[in-house]
């Protein structure tokens, strides 16, 4: 639910990291807090536990600029992947305006990618929203590790709508940008 | 927004003005030093009165989770809502409360008040932004909503590339 504010003439769009636990969501939002200007970014909040695990979400605004006289934000927020947090994980998709799957790519993750994606599914319907309605990118992440499952297994099951994916080391920040950027674009269009 | 899709919405000056005068007159009338209006999914509507010198958008975001998580407890104990919210500091304090389950409105203050008058100006505020707001989103998209200038995409995407680059 992007909030167009013609008083203030400001945009602000709201981005959502979601997949399994421990997939570098957080990882994700943390290179992007570290590369950007700091005068284009807030601060980025976690809430997580004392292991470092998000508990809620962790929020970092991004500062587009003014663009044709409107200041255009990004919000990006991850949930927590743990399956038991599903309570936290839907409140805060709602109003998403784009959401990006940070998947596992781990051969022994795939049935977690799997539920997640079944649970963003169910967790948007239930605010009567349509993923394939939605900006949405996929990023295939850890591609570095050793025991990962081919990027074409892992389209076959995650990714049948064919949406852009992206193959990703959020720990070293290949890929990061990209999935970024494409999803952010795809917002700017929904709005134009 | 694409059908499917989370609903955009929008106001105009007028409702701008409008929700600031209701705002203004609670400070005045409950001697508290600051409002904002905050939406459900975490974005800050406006402030008025003292200009907050924290990260305005993080409070937005936190406000929100607060209100979120609080609903829920309601539900867990067969409570369909808390509607309002007190947090006590030693020195500042905030009360949040609801506005038509689409807007939180929080209060700062100080000593310079009590709990029960803030409590009870923000009840008539919270009656008038209900109406205020109950028109913004029963009116159509377009009317206080001019699209976006043409190339504002392109305009948009260009910076887009330039900001997110290694």
């Amino acid at each position: 639910m992007s909030m167009i504010n013609y008083a203030s003439r400001e945009i602000n769009c709201k981005i959502v990291y979601y997949g399994p636990g421990l997939g570098g969501k957080t990882t994700n939002l943390e290179y992007i807090y570290n590369k950007v200007a700091p005068t284009t970014r807030g601060k980025l909040i976690s809430l997580a536990t004392e292991t470092e695990r998000t508990l809620f979400f962790d929020f970092l605004p991004v500062d587009l600029g003014t663009i044709r006289g409107f200041k255009t934000r990004f919000h990006l927020y991850t949930v927590p992947g743990q399956v038991y947090y599903n309570a936290s994980r839907k409140l805060i998709l709602k109003g998403v305006d784009g959401v990006v799957f940070v998947a596992d790519s781990q051969v022994e993750r795939l049935d977690a990618n799997i539920e997640s994606m079944h649970n963003l599914y169910e967790n948007l319907a239930e605010y009567g929203y349509d993923l394939r309605q939605i900006p949405f990118v996929i990023q295939y992440n850890k591609r570095d590790l050793p025991n990962v499952s081919p990027v074409e297994e892992l389209e076959r099951h995650l990714n049948p709508d064919r949406v852009p994916s992206y193959e990703g080391v959020a720990t070293k920040g290949i890929g990061v940008f990209d999935t970024l950027k494409a999803v952010a674009k795809l917002v700017i269009k929904s709005l134009g | 927004m694409t059908a499917g899709g989370a609903p955009s919405w929008s106001f105009g000056p007028s409702d701008s003005q409008r929700i600031e005068e209701i705002l203004n007159n609670l400070l005045y009338e409950s001697n508290a030093r600051c409002a904002l209006l905050v939406d459900r999914t975490g974005q800050l509507v406006t402030t008025v009165g003292e200009q907050p010198s924290f990260d305005s958008a993080a409070f937005a975001s936190l406000t929100a989770a607060d209100f979120s998580a609080n609903d829920q407890l309601a539900s867990l104990i067969g409570e369909e809502e808390f509607s309002s919210l007190f947090h006590q500091g030693r020195t500042e304090s905030m009360y949040l409360a609801d506005v038509g389950k689409r807007l939180i409105l929080v209060v700062l203050f100080n000593q310079q008040t009590t709990l029960g008058l803030v409590r009870i100006k923000i009840k008539d505020a919270v009656a008038g932004l209900n109406k205020a707001f109950e028109e913004v989103f029963g009116r159509g998209e377009d009317e206080e909503s001019p699209a976006l200038e043409r190339g504002f995409v392109d305009e948009a995407e260009d910076e887009i590339d330039r900001l997110f680059r290694e």
